[in-house]
């Protein structure tokens, strides 16, 4: 029964990287358990293992020791074909360089998404869920760089993803556009129940989060839940 | 400084492993260029290098003529001649001979050689044996090309019969003459060694044999430096036509040095234009890889910069990058060129006979095609670092916003709804960058035209056979007298065995004259509709004889400069040698030689003679070749005998054979080059867009999907490419057949589907590897790259 809420489990997660003579120990051992819905903020110094460790529960990476379960299903079971569909149904990734293709428009790259899902929002449903109702047209060249992270957001949310894997989302953006683009994600956080990770270096925004998770030198350090998570609005960057 | 120094070669080092694949494309484009000038001009320069010390060492003559019979006593009034410096006078004689378990006849020719010493002109170069001793009787000397062909040695006895007689004569020396460096027997189109050889003997064993005592029947003579060559033909002519001297001839007309002279005219057309293009593409490879291979540093370049570094200092970076890829390109292609150099003058000496033709080539010639290839790299390199390096540093350093992109086309017809956006994806890179596109097409282009233009080698070649053989020369053999005989010796060959049809031919050599144009040439006299010895008209197709005048195919009429209906000077070169004006009432299509027709009757009449021929066509059961060349071998009065299957045969295989091997070398080469290009194009598109796909990849696009995205722009490049290639293709044909358009032969310009069919399989056999090298690349595309800043 508990497992039905939690969406991904780890178990003493370990990952090294072998460069050469030396080894960098990205992670030592993370166990975790991420409840369905939650938002969730990772925080922690520079060089600690959050990128590498939201990498591995998406997906993109696979890890040295340890496991990583999604929905009860153990990733490392997953053939190639089965992680190409968890990343098309299951995950929408968002991360602080936009990546949109630069050859669509804001809403083809949507489009682009959406067309490949089981059970799409409509791409201008989602580009309105962002505020760029009005920007369906434009090219990334045409965006700011704000806009151009929210079109990104939009691409995540609009296939319903039960997850969304965000790596410093605001990183490149000011507060201002910062809060924007919170706003948008903690919108779908509520609106869709999706599971919400956020990565980031501003403390603050912890404030918005359910559960904030610091990371330290490869390791879970603490975990902090938090009651009453904060509107954007309400955090002084 | 050191360390930095030392950090930048660092990076050079790794630059360069990461495009290991281009750059060896690269690499390989190169050393074919260069392989192929080095071979051309290599082969060029032996040859020449090759015949001017023989002409030289062994006193080749300036000026030849042929003559019916002469006193030796006229020696003086030659040598008085302003401008002459040496006479030598012979007697040359035809001769068939008898090589045991040979069942069709040979021919050759006997040439005088003086008794006691040395010829002063057309010396010869002693292989093996020894020279003769005066007055020797029952020697001769061989030239190499036939005792090679039969395998004679030394000591062994040739069977000829000589003036009507038949004598076993010893090879004493075997040797090679300046003047046969390639020898052509009577009637021959191409060099058959076996069945034609040229003999040396005594001087006056020669005279006695032949009852040529103190006279002679063939002239060479030796100018000065600087003398006028056509006032010493006019004199010699003056002198000998008493003698039924035939007009005399230069060195330019020499059969052997003509042949010689051509080959190598041909060779140059064909040595520039293969290696310019192959130079020409690599240029615009390297430019294409600098370009991108600099554009993805560009942040690099402005910290490196804004550290302090020169835009001087940041060329010669790049430049090492490219030297690296030319030292080895140059290596690799003079390796090869020296390599293909040799095979190739290896093969020449199957039909040029040299003392010695070694492949050597000419500093300059390799200095040429190294820097040219340096300099086209290194052109293409400071291109795109110019372009680098002009931004001020503080911008280079900021990531490149993204590429401008706008509605194309699509949007604005409304065609875009039927795309897919995987598609829209494609057709709007090809559009956005128009050039690229364009460049990338030409390059797929010009390597599939050398892929046409090699296919169309081998093409031509069949169809010259064709056309010789199977529509104009249908005759099996073909005979030719010592002396015209009259039209009833067609009855004597008709009753031969096997024969199953013979037709007359009336040859007779002709000096052509229009206005100033004028060309040594013969004409041959056909019965009005002939079967067997046929010409053809533009359409190929068989015409009959024209009742009057004569027909003149179409290269000796562009070279007289005439058309249909226009008068011809005729100076008939034989016996009385009358001064005939023939109008012109047909051209003719022919692709070997350079021949004028007529009515054998009206030839006759012209001549004044009666009715008398110099040879036959024949058509054989081929069951009687046996006996019937065991007949033919036996009479005195047959000279020539071509066998047209045998010329045919060793075309292919002499010629045909080495000419394949060019094709064949000039196909890899084509091909490496067509995979070089669409390798390097698809590499730089993975390496310009892997964020964009490794981004596509996270958000769930399919492996495959990615790759659509990826070799579609390709193929849309491969699919404009097929039509422009085949084109560029077509015109280089035509502009090779215009080129080798000689007095020798012509290419008919006639393209197969095939060639065309095959020259698209290779493209598209290159671009499904190139694709299969990128897919793995594909395969391996780092994720988490995606969400790293810069690639
Ligand atoms: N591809 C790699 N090769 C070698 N080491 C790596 C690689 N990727 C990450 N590391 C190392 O793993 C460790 C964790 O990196 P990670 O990117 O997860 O840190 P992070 O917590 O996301 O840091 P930041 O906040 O700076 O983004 C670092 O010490 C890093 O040097
Ligand atoms: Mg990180």
């Amino acid at each position: 029964m508990k497992a039905k809420n939690i969406t991904f489990r780890t178990e003493a997660l370990t990952k090294d990287y072998v460069t050469g003579a030396t080894v960098a120990h990205a992670l030592r051992g993370v166990t975790l358990e991420i409840p369905r819905g939650d938002m969730v903020v990772l925080l922690g110094p520079s060089g600690s293992g959050k990128s590498t460790f939201l990498n591995i529960i998406g997906g993109l990476d696979s890890p040295t020791s340890g496991e990583v379960y999604f929905n009860e299903d153990r990733l490392s079971d997953y053939t190639e074909k089965q992680l190409t569909l968890f990343r098309r149904h299951n995950v929408g990734f968002v991360f602080q360089a936009y990546n949109l293709v630069p050859s669509l428009t804001a809403f083809e790259n949507v489009a682009l998404v959406t067309d490949i899902s089981l059970d799409p929002m409509p791409p201008a449903e989602a580009l309105t869920a962002v505020g760029l109702g009005g920007r369906a047209r434009h090219f990334p060249s045409q965006l700011s760089g704000g806009e151009q992270q929210r079109v990104a957001i939009a691409r995540a949310i609009a296939k319903r993803p039960e997850v969304m894997l965000c790596d410093e989302p605001t990183g490149a953006l000011d507060s201002e556009t910062g809060i924007v683009v919170l706003k948008a994600l903690q919108k779908v956080n509520k609106k869709f129940g999706t599971t919400t990770i956020i990565i980031t270096h501003n403390a603050a925004i912890a404030a918005m989060a359910d559960r904030v998770i610091h990371f330290g030198d490869g390791r879970v350090v603490d975990v902090t839940v938090n009651d009453h998570p904060a509107s954007p609005e309400e955090i002084s960057w | 400084m050191t360390l930095i120094i030392d950090a930048m070669n660092r990076k050079l080092m790794r630059d360069l492993w990461n495009i290991k694949g281009q750059m060896l494309a690269i690499v390989m484009v190169m050393a074919c260029g260069i392989a192929t000038f080095i071979m051309s001009f290599g082969v060029i320069d032996s040859l020449k290098l090759s015949r001017d010390i023989y002409y030289d060492r062994y006193q080749f003559a300036d000026v030849f003529a042929q003559l019916k019979r002469a006193p030796r006593a006229i020696r003086q009034q030659v040598m008085d001649i302003p401008g002459v410096s040496a006479v030598e006078m012979r007697v040359v004689f035809g001769v068939t001979i008898q090589v045991e378990g040979m069942t069709e006849p040979a021919s050759g020719k006997l040439i005088s050689l003086p008794d006691g010493r040395k010829p002063l002109l057309n010396n010869l170069y002693l292989r093996s044996g020894r020279m003769l001793r005066p007055d020797e009787d029952g020697a001769i000397l061989s030239s190499e090309a036939f005792a090679n062909a039969h395998g004679f040695a030394l000591g062994d006895r040739v069977s000829m019969i000589i003036n009507g007689h038949k004598r076993a004569l010893k090879i004493v020396g075997i040797v090679l003459s300046p003047e046969y460096v390639y020898s052509l027997g009577p009637g021959a189109i191409f060099p058959d060694d076996k069945r034609f050889g040229i003999f040396w003997m005594s001087q006056r064993v020669l005279e006695a044999a032949v009852d040529m005592d103190g006279a002679f029947n063939d002239i060479s003579v030796r100018m000065d430096r600087g003398a006028n060559v056509e006032d010493i033909k006019q004199d010699l002519d003056i002198i000998l036509k008493p003698y039924g001297g035939l007009i005399a001839y230069a060195r330019n007309e020499q059969m052997s040095n003509w042949f010689v002279q051509n080959e190598m005219n041909q060779l140059r057309v064909m040595g520039l234009f293969a290696p310019m293009i192959f130079l020409g593409v690599a240029a615009f490879l390297i430019n294409v890889v600098m370009t991108r291979q600099v554009a993805t540093q560009r942040e690099q370049i402005g910290m490196l910069k804004a550290v302090g570094y020169s835009n001087r200092e940041l060329a010669l970076h790049y430049l090492k990058m490219v030297l690296l890829v030319v030292v080895l390109g140059s290596i690799l292609g003079v390796g090869a060129g020296i390599w293909l150099g040799a095979g190739m003058t290896n093969m020449y000496t199957q039909f040029f006979h040299f003392p010695i033709l070694k492949f050597s080539f000419s500093p300059e010639v390799m200095i040429f095609a190294v820097l040219f290839c340096t300099l086209s790299a290194i052109a293409g390199t400071l291109i795109a670092i110019r372009q680098a390096a002009k931004l001020p540093p503080a911008e280079a350093m900021r990531p490149e916003t993204p590429t401008h992109f706008h509605r194309t086309f699509l949007e604005r017809t409304g065609l875009e709804q039927f795309f897919s956006h995987l598609s829209r994806i494609v057709i709007r890179h090809v559009e956005r960058r128009p050039f690229r596109t364009l460049f990338s097409t030409l390059g797929v282009g010009l390597s599939m035209s050398i892929l046409v233009f090699a296919f169309f080698m081998e093409d031509s070649i069949d169809f010259l056979l064709k056309v010789q053989f199977d529509m104009a020369q249908r005759e099996d053999i073909n005979l030719s007298f010592v002396t015209p005989r009259a039209i009833t010796a067609l009855e004597e060959i008709r009753l031969m065995p096997g024969v199953m049809k013979v037709e007359p031919v009336r040859s007779v050599a002709a000096f052509l004259k229009s206005g100033h144009y004028a060309k040594r040439s013969s004409i041959t006299g056909l019965r009005p509709a002939p079967d067997l010895h046929r010409i053809l008209t533009k359409k190929l197709r068989a015409a009959p004889i024209p009742a009057q005048g004569l027909a003149l195919s179409s290269k000796l009429a562009e070279i007289l400069h005439v058309k249909k209906g226009d008068m011809l000077t005729v100076e008939v070169l034989e016996e009385r040698r009358p001064v005939l004006h023939i109008r012109v009432a047909e051209i003719v299509e022919e692709f070997i030689g350079l021949s004028a027709f007529m009515d054998m009757d009206q030839l006759n009449r012209h001549l004044n003679e009666g009715t008398v021929i110099t040879g036959a066509a024949v058509m054989v059961d081929p069951l009687w070749n046996g006996p019937l060349y065991q007949k033919i071998k036996n009479i005195p009065a047959i000279i020539g005998m071509t066998i047209l299957e045998k010329s045919r045969q060793i075309f292919r295989d002499v010629m045909g054979e080495n000419l394949m091997k060019m094709v064949t070398m000039n196909i890899i080469f084509a091909s490496l080059i067509s995979f070089g290009v669409i390798y390097n194009t698809a590499r730089i598109a993975l390496s310009e867009r892997g964020r964009e796909l490794a981004t596509l990849r996270v958000l769930g696009l399919t492996k495959g999907e990615v790759a659509y995205i990826l070799f579609g722009e390709m193929t849309v490049i491969i699919l404009l490419a097929i039509p422009v290639g085949l084109f560029i293709g077509y015109m280089m044909v035509l502009g090779m057949a215009r080129s080798l358009d000689t007095e020798l032969f012509r290419i008919p310009v006639v393209i197969e589907t095939s060639t065309y069919g095959m020259s698209v399989i290779i493209v598209v056999v290159s671009s499904i590897l190139s694709f299969y090298l990128v897919w793995r690349q594909v395969d391996n595309i780092d994720l988490v790259s995606a969400q790293k800043g810069v690639e």
